[in-house]
């Protein structure tokens, strides 16, 4: 048993199982690039498993349609991570035992290494040997006497490889559990706010559309601060391109929540607001037209609804604007009565008959295309409606009835049969808001960060070794000297340093004009 | 800002020229790879000596074989004139984009493909200073004229200032960088390919140079491509945390480069792993090349997500 666990331990850890789990991961990872994603579009993922039958239904219990949430994603995550630790527990001692190592005894034969050179000087041993250790300064050496008279000098260099190496290696592990702490700790609201001076504070779940709470995050605790939406602009090239987007909003945060300062800030696409530790912001923007309604008793009512663009390029929007009629408490009574003013905005309207289209996204030339309905709205069913669109159920059904069609420009009024008036009054903007939080963002960056710094270390920077022998020449005093060189991990590159290595020092040692031929020709 | 019409169009030409002057040079090289024997095995021999022997050997410039095969040997520097003619005027046709818009010129496929081929000649020219390989250059130039051509032809855009989206001093560092990264990709993804078909039908690429050659050029472009790719992809993090709302979402384009970068890392550790040198490291390089051209082209045109802005 100890025997499986520790063959499956050593397997787990191997250089090559992290291979190997680093490519299940980059092929984990990829269905989410092909395949659509709830967490990022869940209507594409009803679309694609509506249109693949069986199939479609499949992946979704495969958890295909939350890949990087799902526990096959996970479990590689994890075995990586694992086999990580194990990879780098031995290396780390290896390594702090590296580091007051010596370097390894001089080969026999130099001559049987990739680079070396031999040659021989005027110099004594002792000189050479004094010019050697000059020039190796800054690598580690060790000088040694061998048996048969000769000296010789080891030197390594390039330590900082596997500093770097190591370094990236813990980079990617602190970035994992980063990414985990974030995981936890994180939320992500999103709320469309009228850019008429409403506001909106970060207070509770409740006051977004939308809102995505980490693991840890229920919603009672978020971090507390307003944000008022005083007006926006957009501006746009001839051509209907957007040039900028600018909200200009004021805050508050901190102290000023009791104070009831407000500060100001042009929120744009580029630049969030940070303030109180989370970060606002601006992802889209929206038109929002007002109506208003004065019932046959007088009674007025004036509704400004965020409608939603249904063409990006020119702001052709869609939306229900709906009305309670008031004072009418029997339940019955009012379902006969609500109203809906339902259809198309344009920004710029353009007019083919009486069809309407818009021609830019900006405001130019304003005008609604709308039905208006009266009856039974559904909203007292209990069931949640979309805030753009009018209940199918209920116009099916007969109990929600068209009771007037028209294109509308501000000013326009259209009068029912029962003497209702409706006003196109005119139309407001709203942007679209995100809410971000992330404590452990800051600490991601800082490990990737480590991450490449160790990668380049660890690439850049190559282990070598060079070793010296000095044996005293048989005849006519003088010394045989003779260098070897090795690079530990990849060759390439070496040989120039090598060669520097060996050209320096004889330049040192000043040898004879043939002993300069010798340098030259020192290429095989 | 206005577009400057005219530098737009003077950027045009030089784009097509650059790209003429690429194709001219790579029939050249195509020319001396088919009828440089003698110099090819003159090569063969010295890098032999290389592989084992100290690498310095390589840089020296081959004087004697000069004069022993005089034509191809012309040709085959006309062909490296040729393209360096053709990189200045890449270069220049970039820059006078940028002046004509006033912004960073690769805010769109058309400009970040004119981007990343510049950068790949660019790199291709280095190698060639270090290893004898000039004749590899058809290969190397075939993809970058392919790419020019997909890129002028069917993605041209006009020149104009970006979406808000883009309106970022991130623009300039963020593509640039992955530009630089995949652009010089390029290049150990097709000497890898070539070394796969070196070791595995050796009879169909004698005139290939020896695979321990293809191996270091390989392997030593990436190791400096790949830190540039990874400082990519971390601007682009940084950057989408400003622009996005978060710094990663496995949006598709984050995604595929999570998956090309995985896949060099590997190709990295493959290199120091005991039986995965060699060949099965070459495929590995393969793979992560393919990624990249996938994640240029299928993401950018197939898929919609956050990075769309193409404008293709
Ligand atoms: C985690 C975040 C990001 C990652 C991993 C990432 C990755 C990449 C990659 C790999 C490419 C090259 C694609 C190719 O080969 O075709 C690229 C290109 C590009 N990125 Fe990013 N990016 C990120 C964020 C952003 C952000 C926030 C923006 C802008 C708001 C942006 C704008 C661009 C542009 C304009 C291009 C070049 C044009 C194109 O190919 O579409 N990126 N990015």
């Amino acid at each position: 048993m100890t025997a499986f666990l520790r063959n499956t331990w050593r397997g787990l850890t191997s250089m090559r199982t992290a291979l190997v789990l680093l490519f299940l991961l980059a092929l984990a990872a990829l269905p989410g690039a092909l395949l659509p994603q709830r967490s990022l579009n869940s209507q594409k993922v009803d679309e694609y498993i509506a249109s693949h039958g069986w199939w479609g239904e499949l992946l979704g219990r495969l958890e295909f349609y939350n890949v990087y949430g799902s526990v096959w994603f996970s479990a590689v995550y994890l075995l990586l991570f694992i086999s990580l630790v194990g990879c780098l527990l031995p290396r780390t001692f290896e390594y702090a035992k590296s580091l007051r190592a010596k370097p390894v005894l001089t080969p026999r034969n130099l001559a049987r290494l990739p680079h070396h050179h031999e040659t021989t000087v005027d110099a004594t041993p002792e000189q050479v040997m004094a010019a050697a250790k000059e020039r190796l300064k800054g690598w580690r050496m060790t000088e040694r006497e061998e048996d048969d008279g000769a000296r010789s000098i080891s030197a390594e260099r390039g330590y900082l490889r596997e500093t770097g190496n190591l370094l990236f290696h813990f980079a990617m592990l602190g970035l994992i559990v980063a990414l985990a702490i974030g995981k936890m700790f994180q939320y992500e609201g999103q709320v469309i706010v009228l850019a008429n001076g409403s506001q909106f504070c970060n207070s509770g779940t409740l006051g977004y559309d939308s809102f995505r709470p980490g693991l840890r995050v229920d919603g009672t605790d978020l971090n507390p601060f307003c944000v008022k939406v005083n007006d926006f602009t957009a501006n746009y090239l001839p051509t209907g391109q957007a040039d900028y987007f600018r909200a200009d909003i004021d805050y508050q945060s901190g102290a000023d929540l009791e104070t009831n300062t407000w500060r100001p800030y042009q929120l744009e696409v580029n630049s969030p607001l940070r303030t109180a530790g989370d970060r606002v912001y601006l992802l889209s923007h929206g038109y929002a037209p007002t109506f208003t309604v004065t019932f046959p008793d007088g009674q007025t009512r004036t509704h400004t609804t965020q409608w939603r663009p249904v063409n990006q390029l020119t702001y052709l929007s869609e939306g229900a604007t709906k009305f309670d009629p008031p004072g009418v408490t029997d339940p019955a009574e009012r379902r006969k009565r609500q109203l809906a003013v339902t259809g198309l905005f344009a920004p710029t309207a353009v007019f083919s008959g009486d069809l309407m289209d818009s021609g830019f996204p900006d405001l130019r030339d304003p005008a609604v295309a709308v039905d208006v309905m009266r009856g039974d709205l559904g909203s007292d069913s209990g069931r949640g409606q979309s805030i753009y669109e009018v209940s199918q159920d209920m116009v099916d059904q007969g109990r929600l009835k068209r009771v007037a069609r028209e294109n509308m420009r501000p000013g326009d009024v259209i009068t029912l049969d029962d003497g209702t008036k409706i006003s196109f009054d005119g139309v407001q903007r709203w942007v679209y808001l995100q809410v971000s939080h992330d404590p452990a963002q800051g600490w991601v960056l800082v490990f990737a960060v480590l991450l490449v710094l160790g990668l380049g270390t660890s690439l850049v920077i190559k282990r070598r070794r060079l070793w010296v022998r000095t044996v005293p020449a048989a005849e006519g005093g003088g010394t045989v000297l003779l260098l070897g060189g090795l690079a530990r991990t990849d060759q390439a590159g070496y040989g120039e340093e090598f060669g520097r290595v060996t050209e320096d020092l004889l330049a040192e040692l000043a040898p004879s004009p043939e002993r300069e031929d010798a340098v030259a020709g020192r290429e095989p | 800002m206005d577009v400057n019409e005219m530098m737009s169009s003077y950027s045009d030409w030089c784009y097509g020229i650059a790209a003429g002057a690429y194709v001219v040079a790579m029939l050249f090289y195509l020319y001396e790879q088919a009828f440089g024997q003698r110099r090819r095995a003159a090569v063969r021999e010295r890098e032999l000596v290389g592989a084992g022997g100290p690498t310095e050997t390589v840089d020296e410039p081959a004087e004697p074989e000069i004069q022993r095969n005089g034509r191809a040997e012309r040709v085959g520097k006309l062909a490296v004139s040729l393209t360096v003619f053709g990189v200045l005027l890449h270069f220049t046709s970039l820059v006078l984009r940028g002046l004509a818009t006033g912004r960073a010129p690769w805010g769109n496929m058309y400009e970040f493909g004119a981007l990343l081929c510049l950068v790949a000649v660019g790199t291709w020219l280095v190698v060639l200073r270090k290893y004898p390989v000039r004749h590899l250059g058809v290969w190397v130039l075939l993809p970058v004229i392919v790419l020019m051509f997909v890129g002028g032809v069917l993605l041209y855009t006009t020149a104009a200032p970006v979406q808000p989206a883009l309106q970022s001093y991130w623009l300039v560092i963020h593509v640039f960088t992955i530009a630089t990264g995949s652009g010089m990709v390029l290049v150990p993804g097709v000497v890898s390919a070539l070394y796969l078909l070196k070791v595995r039908k050796p009879a169909w690429a004698t005139r290939l140079p020896d695979a321990n050659v293809l191996d270091q050029v390989a392997y030593r472009t990436t190791v400096f491509a790949f830190p540039i790719y990874t400082a990519g992809i971390i601007f682009g993090a940084v950057w989408a945390e400003e622009s996005w709302g978060r710094f990663w979402g496995w949006d598709p384009k984050e995604t595929v480069a999570f998956v090309a970068w995985v896949v060099y890392a590997a190709y990295l550790h493959s290199r120091a792993t005991a039986g995965w040198r060699g060949g099965r490291a070459a495929v590995i390089n393969v793979v992560g090349f393919a990624a990249m051209i996938f994640n240029l082209f299928f993401i950018n045109l197939v898929t919609t997500g956050l990075h769309s802005y193409a404008g293709v």
